[in-house]
């Protein structure tokens, strides 16, 4: 038998490793993805022994590139702040995925692990406070630099994270109405019904409104573009202006990672988690009464299949957009979040509230 | 003064919702996606391949395609025996705005041919690639047709093209020892190389001597 906490330890360094990887992947991801939709190429000339590989050698340039470059701290600004600030926007963006269920319940022998670093039954609030705290980073990074640009791209990401918050909060209150848990493995498992007989039960059907609401104001978490004004490149350069090497990297880095992350709670609240459609623990069970049995093994790969599948869509969408929008004026911005979502997903609580009340209690 | 009112055009609702506008322009983005990843993937197993899935030109690799016209490095062309068309007429280095050209006649021993090129110089860090040399030239003895666009070099006597270089585009300086035959006279007096931009730089030096 294994002990808890060395699985517990082997889920987290799975998850890390899967985490890390993918946001250094994404550095190419853009570049490709960017390129392919400006009938361009890409960043593609990086090579090992001659070979390119497409470019995935690009990433690996880069952390090179980063690790040596020279660290500056600029005179007057404060110098522990200042090394802390991309070590706490990093930390709170990779903790918030320990309360992600990646995976079915795998049964090995007697025990049944469950594929989540930490199981919490407020995990929705968990992830909520770490994604708060995340901006926690950039305003000290703000503050710390002692550069006027480098303050107002604090502020900014300030006043847009407290703004969006909000509208994400609500959003997600009507998916705890439904679902009638935080439990974020619990929600995943209701998921898996079946409404009417054919249609998975998963968050998008039952709350479409509170999605559209949740993307938005998850995009505005991520500080990328259309909401890129912390960073806001051609008028400030935000709130990393004063950094350079590794830790500017790690500014970086964290909006990938926010981005993944973003993209995971998304698929976990909205998009049924690691749900295969008509997947069962015993196997498929077709509307048309057909049935493939399968061992819990081949359930539970399917299940971390399913879930990263959604993920990497979920990536796909994002960086879509960030490529399709450009940057919202910040009036735009302000207007957007306190006068177009904050009453829609009010209303959308209401709404749910009314609708559940007449069907009489949760879905 | 007549006041214009600008009227700009309001938004309409279905504008207003963000949400189809956001929509039409992510399909654009995927379409060009789409289109552009099938491409590749079907270049790389060898289908479609006459149709480009970028813009991009790989520059060392692939050149862009020149048009006709387009005025590139000079060459001097040849007669079927090898000699250069040039007659030494001096019209190019007459109508040369920029002043780069330099050429140095010799009686030629053909009686019906009058005169020929002992040197032909062009200073490529002065040319201005107007392409009057070509026009004016009556024997087509000059072009600039070669299609050679990466012209760089460290130092500006490296951008002196001699007659070697402007014959056989190929060559690249030094040129170490004349493959010219008739009537190309390098080696004519004593040991010096008549014709190459080594004579040019010593007749300066010695002017500039002669001055002092």
């Amino acid at each position: 038998m294994i002990g808890l906490l060395t699985i517990k330890l082997l889920l987290a360094a799975f998850v890390l490793f899967m985490v890390m990887n993918f946001a250094g992947l994404h550095t190419w991801i853009e570049r490709k993805q960017s390129a392919l939709i400006q009938d361009r190429i890409g960043a593609n000339r990086a090579s090992i022994f001659g070979f390119r590989l497409m470019g995935l050698f690009h990433p690996l340039a880069d952390a090179i590139k980063m690790f040596f470059k020279e660290d500056l701290i600029p005179k007057g600004a404060d110098k522990t702040l200042h090394t802390l600030a991309p070590i706490f926007s990093m930390f709170f963006a990779l903790v918030a995925f320990a309360a992600i269920p990646f995976g079915p319940p795998l049964e090995i022998g007697e025990q049944t692990i469950d594929l989540q670093v930490a199981r919490i039954d407020v995990g929705l609030l968990y992830i909520f406070a770490m994604l708060s705290l995340g901006v926690y980073g950039v305003i000290l990074a703000g503050f710390a630099s002692r550069n006027n640009f480098a303050i107002l791209g604090g502020l900014r990401a300030t006043a847009q994270m407290i703004s969006y918050e909000i509208a994400l909060g609500i959003a997600v209150i009507g998916m705890i109405m439904v679902y009638g848990t935080m439990d974020l493995g619990t929600m995943v498992e209701k998921q898996g019904a079946l409404i009417g007989g054919w249609l998975p039960g998963w968050g998008i059907f039952v709350q479409p409104v509170a999605f559209v609401i949740f993307v938005t104001a998850a995009l505005a978490e991520t500080k990328r573009a259309p909401f890129d004004l912390p960073e806001g490149e051609s008028e400030i350069i935000g709130y990393f202006v004063e950094y350079s090497g590794m830790k500017f990297g790690m500014f970086l880095f964290t909006d990938f990672v926010e981005t993944i992350m973003v993209a995971c709670v998304a698929t976990t609240l909205f998009f049924g988690g690691w749900q295969v459609p008509y997947l069962g623990p015993d196997g498929f069970h077709f509307p048309w009464g057909s049935e493939i049995l399968v061992s819990n093994l081949v359930y539970v790969l399917l299940g971390i299949s399913s879930f990263c599948f959604k993920v990497i869509v979920f990536c796909w969408v994002f960086m879509q957009i960030r490529w399709t929008l450009p940057r919202f004026r910040y009036d735009q911005l302000m207007t957007l979040g306190w006068k177009g979502l904050f009453p829609i997903a009010m209303a959308n609580v209401i709404v749910t509230a009314i609708v559940l009340y007449m069907i009489g209690g949760t879905v | 003064m007549t006041r214009k009112v600008v009227r700009r055009p309001e938004l309409t609702f279905w504008e207003k919702l963000y949400i189809p506008q956001i929509l039409s322009g992510l399909k654009i983005t995927s379409i060009h996606f789409f289109r552009n990843l099938f491409l590749h993937i079907s270049h790389r197993l060898g289908m479609f391949r006459n149709r480009r899935a970028a813009v991009t030109y790989q520059y060392p690799e692939e050149l862009r395609p020149l048009m006709s016209r387009y005025r590139s490095r000079h060459r001097l062309t040849l007669r079927d025996d090898g000699s250069p068309r040039c007659v030494g007429c001096m019209l190019c280095e007459t109508v040369c705005p920029a002043k780069c050209i330099t050429i140095v006649p010799d009686e030629h021993p053909d009686p019906n041919v009058e005169k020929f090129p002992v040197r032909f110089d062009i200073d490529l860090g002065i040319c201005v690639y107007c392409g009057y040399c070509v026009e004016v030239c009556p024997e087509d003895a000059i072009r600039m047709d070669t299609g050679i666009l990466d012209l760089a070099s460290y130092t500006r006597e490296g951008m002196r093209l001699d007659i070697h270089q402007l014959m056989d585009p190929e060559l690249r300086q030094p040129v170490s020892d004349c493959n010219l035959d008739f009537p190309h006279q390098c080696t004519v007096t004593g040991e010096e190389m008549k014709g190459s931009w080594d004579l040019v730089n010593k007749n300066a030096e010695e002017e500039t001597a002669g001055h002092e």
